[in-house]
């Protein structure tokens, strides 16, 4: 057990440390931009005089070293600074969205994940058969394929021509939780064509891998059946590599629903990021992207640490 | 690597014979490649001949307003007109020359980076590959396209910082593939009897290492280039990538996207061209694989 919690240590000392870097090189990057953020609000007109005050004010004037762990200080207690754009807090904005952001992923998660699971392991099991083939070229066109084309193809005969479910997910706070799953079904559904492939390849690999070990050819050899075989003998070795897939695969949604939102109008994180940026309203540019990396980080963190608790080697020491 | 030694008494012509062979057995690799590959092969050429001659093949100017805005398909206008009143078929055509082109030169600008780096990395080992590798980790550790948009919004959206962006983080992954398949050949027999010879590193880089690498790095190329085209797709389609009056497939469907509330198929048509693109390089890529690691097994 003095085995695993070393590792677990490790793991997220590592976690921590790259959280740490990630935080320095969004401040950072956005602090080389010339001018800042009281230029920006004041604009191009406004006297030497009143951008220094309104520098003190925002403590712009400190060092750079100052005004990161005030940055972050701020972060870590709620506080993401204002927006240049509105001038409006963002702490009161990007909750709301990141909630949105996090309903959606969880949403095609719960579509995909059982959907690629079973497919991958059926894959895995009839594998060269004319399913495994099929699937194969299937998955390789779905992962080629732009966000975007499935979400308009969607949007064309799901919406348009046949009017079952809203192309525009513009939900709200007071919208109750039924009418929220019809708003968001499109694009949950769009990230679950786009993400399912992924994950059913990764889930086919992992078991395919597992299935060509000696022990198995022994288990077969000894004349077990085939059900017992997965059930006994795989899984217990194949649950790390599954939990892996789909935590990898949370990590993926949560980021991947960037496109799919714009396309949707979707009130999420995502759709905040893309305005912010074209906006070059920084500090929402550097709010988001921090909650989408420390999101991402997080959760390929816990994938790194489920996968070190399900394995059965690690488990059971010599 | 994989060339049949030539007959002893033909060796004035060992040139010419290995050139019929190779070419030979490329081309019945080709004539037995599964319908998926010859299909993505078709494709392809089809997107380059159409990128090469899009000047002769386009209708219209590139950027040239043409008629009323959102004209419906019809004789004149073979796919209409976009937001602006710009042909459709003529943007679609010169999209192949642009956002190919500009998807291909930032994958070979990451692979010259990422590739150099992790050959470097491999060879040299030491204090020099742990550095880059620990920089690698925490660049990865930040996704793509989050990251890339942090990065255009520090230096603007311009074609130059579009190319460098992407191109540099699309190198980390490359570097990683380069470095780990680099390292299985530092520690082969041939490169230490080379390092024996006392040949210098660069030639043990160019003339050991690089050969015995190409064939995993040459479907890299393909997945990254993909990989690469559908983020700078992704990107222009959110108004951050490519932009105006450039014709590209991404803001072309960004550009006429409200056309589908109409049941209009248009803003399908430049998404459907990127995403069979993508589609061939992939089946090529997947065939070009097995073809290798099925040789590997032979030998």
């Amino acid at each position: 057990m003095n085995n695993i919690a070393t590792m677990l240590l490790q793991r997220i000392s590592l976690g921590l440390l790259t959280l740490f870097i990630v935080s320095l090189i969004i401040f950072l990057g956005v602090s080389m931009l010339p001018g800042d953020a009281a230029q920006a609000i004041l604009g191009q007109a406004a006297t030497p005089d009143t951008v220094a005050a309104l520098r003190k004010q925002l403590g712009l004037d400190l060092p750079a070293h100052l005004r990161y762990i005030n940055w972050l200080g701020g972060i870590l207690q709620g506080d993401f600074g204002t927006s240049i754009g509105n001038g409006r807090e963002i702490s009161e904005v990007i909750g709301i969205r990141f909630a949105n952001t996090i309903f959606l992923a969880a949403f095609a998660a719960c579509i995909s994940i059982p959907l690629s699971l079973l497919l991958g392991i059926l894959a895995a099991l009839y594998r060269n058969s004319i399913y495994d083939r099929t699937v194969n070229v299937v998955t390789l066109s779905s992962i080629s394929t732009p966000e975007f084309f499935v979400a308009y193809i969607l949007i064309l005969f799901v919406s348009v021509k046949a009017g079952w479910f809203p192309s525009l997910s513009n939900i709200q706070g007071e919208t109750g939780f039924l009418e929220r799953l019809n708003k968001t079904f499109l694009p949950a559904v769009t990230l679950t064509l786009v993400s399912v492939a992924y994950m059913m390849r990764m889930t086919r690999a992992a078991i395919i891998n597992l299935l060509s070990q000696s022990y198995i050819e022994m288990a077969t050899l000894k004349g077990i059946r085939n059900p017992r075989i997965i059930i006994r003998h795989a899984l217990p070795n194949a649950w790390a590599p599954i939990v892996n897939v789909i935590v990898l695969n949370l990590a993926y949604l949560i980021v991947g629903v960037v496109v799919v939102e714009v396309v949707f109008v979707y009130p999420g994180l995502g759709q905040l990021l893309v305005d912010a940026v074209q906006r070059r309203d920084m500090p929402v540019v550097q709010a988001c992207c921090l909650i989408f990396a420390v999101t991402y980080v997080t959760l390929n963190l816990i994938a790194d640490i489920l996968s070190i608790l399900t394995n059965p080697r690690l488990l059971h020491p010599k | 690597m994989t060339t049949p030694a030539p007959p002893l008494e033909n060796l004035p012509n060992v040139a010419d014979t290995l050139q019929i062979t190779r070419a030979q057995r490329i081309l019945r690799g080709l004539w037995t490649a599964p319908l998926s590959a010859k299909l993505g092969l078709l494709i392809i050429l089809v997107y380059v001949f159409v990128a090469l001659f899009a000047p002769w093949i386009a209708p219209f100017g590139e950027s040239e307003i043409v008629g009323k805005k959102y004209l419906p398909w019809g004789e004149e206008y073979f796919l209409g007109t976009d937001n602006l009143g710009r042909d459709m078929l003529t943007r679609l055509v010169y999209g192949a020359r642009n956002t190919v082109g500009i998807a291909l030169v930032t994958t070979v600008y990451a692979f010259v980076l990422g590739g150099t780096l992790g050959i470097i990395a491999a060879v040299l080992g030491g204090w020099i590959d742990q550095l880059l590798s620990r920089m690698v980790d925490v660049l990865m550790a930040i996704p793509a396209l989050i990251f890339a948009m942090l990065l255009l919004s520090i230096f603007g959206t311009s074609v130059l910082s579009l190319i460098l962006i992407i191109g540099l983080l699309d190198a980390t992954r490359i570097f990683r593939i380069t470095r780990a398949v680099s390292l299985n050949v530092v520690v082969m027999d041939f490169v230490e009897a080379a390092r024996l010879r006392g040949e210098k590193l660069a030639w043990i880089t160019l003339r050991e290492i690089l050969p015995s690498i190409s064939a995993p790095l040459a479907a890299e190329f393909g997945i990254r280039f993909c990989f690469v085209f559908l983020t700078i797709s992704a990107l222009s389609f959110l108004g951050l990538g490519i932009q105006p009056p450039t014709a590209d497939w991404g803001s072309m469907v960004r550009d006429t996207a409200d056309l589908i509330t109409f049941e209009d198929y248009t803003p399908l048509i430049p998404a459907a061209a990127i995403a069979l693109l993508t589609i061939g390089v992939n089946f090529v890529v997947d065939w070009f694989l097995h073809q290798t690691s099925g040789l590997k097994d032979e030998l």
